[in-house]
C-alpha cells in the first residue's frame, strides 16, 4: 500500500450519513474495497476487504473514514454550527477523473464564463483580477483570499448580476471549502464545500455540501443549482489531460489566475499527497 | 403547464428543449430525484404510479411519457414540429420517437450509472448504445446525402428533440462521439436554432455568439 504514501492517513468522505442503510454501500477507497453501513443502532461503521474496523467520524452530513491512522481529527466547518443556516446534503456524482483535479476545478474562477454561462460568469466579464494566496503553516492549510468575480447569477437567493467576493480553502488532499457573498445577508459568507471520495486514481465521487442563509429557496432548488453547475464542470474534468494531476511544473504556463492552484500543487507535493498525482513534468 | 421536472434528466430536458424552442413558458416543479428519491414518493406515485419523471399536467391532462408530452406541446402551440407533411414523413418521425426509447434504456441508462452510481450492466449497455448510436449515424448521413439536415426530413421535428439528449450526452456514460461526423453535425444543427437552451452537460454554441465587445467601462469611457 505504499503508493498510497501520505494520503494514507487522511480522512475521506465516503457515504451520505442520510442515506446509510444496514445493508450498506460497497464502494472503495484509493483502490481498497470497503463497507460502509449503519449497525443495529443506527451508528455509521466502516470495514475493509477483510472485515476490519476502520475509524468512522460522521460530520457535515457525511461518513467518513480513513485506511491508516489518521493524526489529527477531520477539518471543521465552524459556520455550518451558526443557527439560521440551510445545511445541504447535494449527493453524490461520480467522474472519471483524478481525485485531486476535481478539487483543482473547484479552486479555479477563471472558467466561469465559459463552463457556467449566464450563471457564475458571462462575457466579456472575463478578468480574474489579482487575489493572495497563502499556505497558511499554522493551520496547515491551501487558502486564497480577495478573489472577486462578476457573477449574473451568483446563488439561487441572487437576483441579477453581482459582484462576488469568494475565499477558497483547502483543508485535506481531496476536500475543498469555499466562502462566498451571500445575497440575503451581506455580513456572512455563504458555505459550499467539496468532498472528493478517491476510488481510484482516475475515479472519483463528488458529495458537495452546503451551509447557506436562504430562507426562502425550496431545499430542492438548492440542491438541483448545486447539481447542475457541478455535472457542467463533470464532462469538462473528464476531458482534462494528463489524467493525473502534475505536480511538477513543465509544458503547461499557468497564469496569475492560477495561483491556487499553484499553491494547491505545492502543498499536495510538500506533503507527498500524490495518488491522483504526478511528478514528472507534463 | 406544469412539469415536473429534474435539472440532470435529458427525458426532462427534451420537454424544457421543446418549450423553448416553441416559445412556450412551463411552470417548472423540481422533484428531488437524486438523492432525495422524491420521485417514488407518494404524491408523485399518485400523479404516475410509473415513478417516472418527467410528469405534465395541463387542464385535468397528465401525461406522463415524454414523447406524448413532445406531442402534446407541438399540437397544441406549434404543428409545423409534428412532421406530418406526408405519410413517409409522418411515419419517420413516429419511427424516431420509439427508437429514442432504445437511446433512454441504453445511452442514458449507461450514464446515470456512470455519474449517479444507478445500478446496471454497463458493458451491456455500453454495447446496445453503441448499436444505436451506429444506426443512427447511418440514417442522419443518408439524410446528407439527400440533402436533409433532420432525421424526418429538411426542418427538425419533435423526433429530433427525442433523440438529441441522450446522443449529446453519451459521453456522460462512457460513449464518446467522436466517431461519428454526422451525429455531430446533426447536434451542430439543433444546437444552432432560435431558441436552443442547454442543459448540464450539453453547452451552448458559443462560436456562434457574436464576439464579445469592449468591456462596459471602456464604452462607458469612450461615450463619455
Amino acid at each position: 500500500m505504499s503508493e498510497l504514501g501520505a494520503m494514507r492517513d487522511q480522512w475521506y468522505p465516503v457515504a451520505m450519513t442520510k442515506q446509510l442503510t444496514a445493508q450498506g454501500r460497497d464502494t472503495l477507497l484509493m483502490g481498497a474495497p470497503i463497507r460502509v453501513f449503519a449497525d443495529d443502532g443506527g451508528t455509521p461503521k466502516v470495514t475493509d476487504g477483510a472485515g476490519r474496523a476502520l475509524p468512522v467520524i460522521d460530520r457535515f452530513g457525511h461518513v467518513w473514514t480513513s485506511l491508516g491512522q489518521p493524526e489529527k481529527d477531520l477539518f471543521t466547518i465552524p459556520e455550518v454550527d451558526q443557527p439560521g443556516r440551510r445545511l445541504v446534503d447535494v449527493g453524490v456524482c461520480r467522474v472519471r477523473c483524478s481525485p485531486l483535479r476535481a478539487v483543482e476545478n473547484f479552486l479555479d474562477i477563471a472558467h466561469f464564463p465559459f463552463v457556467h454561462t449566464d450563471i457564475l460568469g458571462s462575457e466579456p466579464h472575463t478578468e480574474v483580477e489579482r487575489y493572495e494566496v497563502e499556505i497558511r503553516d499554522d493551520v496547515d492549510e491551501v487558502w486564497a483570499t480577495k478573489v472577486k468575480f462578476f457573477q449574473p447569477q451568483a446563488a439561487k437567493s441572487a437576483e441579477g448580476g453581482i459582484t462576488t467576493d469568494y475565499m477558497y480553502r483547502v483543508c485535506a488532499p481531496t476536500c475543498s471549502v469555499l466562502y462566498k457573498t451571500c445575497p440575503p445577508k451581506p455580513e456572512e459568507w455563504d458555505v459550499i464545500a467539496l468532498f472528493v471520495q478517491p476510488l481510484t486514481e482516475t475515479l472519483c465521487d463528488v458529495w458537495p455540501y452546503m451551509a447557506l442563509y436562504d430562507d426562502d429557496a425550496e431545499m430542492t432548488d438548492l440542491i438541483h443549482f448545486q447539481q447542475m453547475i457541478f455535472v457542467q464542470d463533470r464532462s469538462v474534468l473528464e476531458n482534462q489531460l494528463p489524467a493525473l494531476l502534475p505536480l511538477d511544473p513543465g509544458r503547461e504556463i499557468p497564469t496569475r489566475a492560477d495561483m491556487t492552484s499553484i499553491a494547491y500543487r505545492r502543498w499536495l507535493k510538500r506533503h507527498g499527497f500524490t495518488y491522483g498525482a504526478q511528478l514528472v513534468a507534463a | 403547464m406544469i412539469l415536473y421536472d429534474y435539472i440532470l434528466s435529458p427525458s426532462c430536458y427534451r420537454v424544457r428543449l421543446l418549450a423553448a424552442l416553441i416559445g412556450r413558458r412551463l411552470d417548472l416543479r423540481a422533484v428531488d430525484v437524486h438523492p432525495g428519491q422524491e420521485h417514488l414518493s407518494e404524491p408523485m406515485l399518485a400523479l404516475n404510479p410509473a415513478g417516472t419523471i418527467p410528469v405534465l399536467s395541463d387542464d385535468g391532462l397528465v401525461l406522463t411519457e415524454s414523447t406524448a408530452i413532445l406531442s402534446y406541446l407541438a399540437a397544441r402551440h406549434a404543428p409545423d414540429w409534428l412532421g406530418e407533411d406526408t405519410p413517409a414523413m409522418r411515419a419517420r418521425v413516429a419511427q424516431w420517437l420509439a427508437f429514442s426509447q432504445r437511446l433512454t434504456d441504453s445511452a442514458g441508462a449507461a450514464r446515470a450509472h456512470d455519474m449517479l452510481l444507478a445500478p446496471g450492466d454497463i458493458d451491456a449497455l455500453r454495447g446496445q448504445a453503441t448499436k444505436a448510436l451506429r444506426e443512427l449515424e447511418a440514417a442522419l448521413s443518408a439524410a446528407r446525402r439527400r440533402g436533409e439536415s433532420f432525421l424526418a426530413g429538411n426542418r427538425p421535428t419533435i423526433a429530433d428533440i427525442a433523440c438529441f439528449p441522450h446522443v449529446a450526452l453519451a459521453p456522460d456514460g462512457g460513449l464518446p462521439l467522436d466517431p461519428y461526423p454526422s451525429i455531430r453535425l446533426w447536434m451542430r444543427a439543433i444546437r444552432a436554432l432560435d431558441g436552443f437552451v442547454e442543459m448540464p452537460g450539453i453547452h451552448r454554441l458559443h462560436e456562434l455568439k457574436p464576439e464579445p465587445g469592449p468591456m462596459p467601462e471602456v464604452i462607458r469611457k469612450e461615450q463619455a
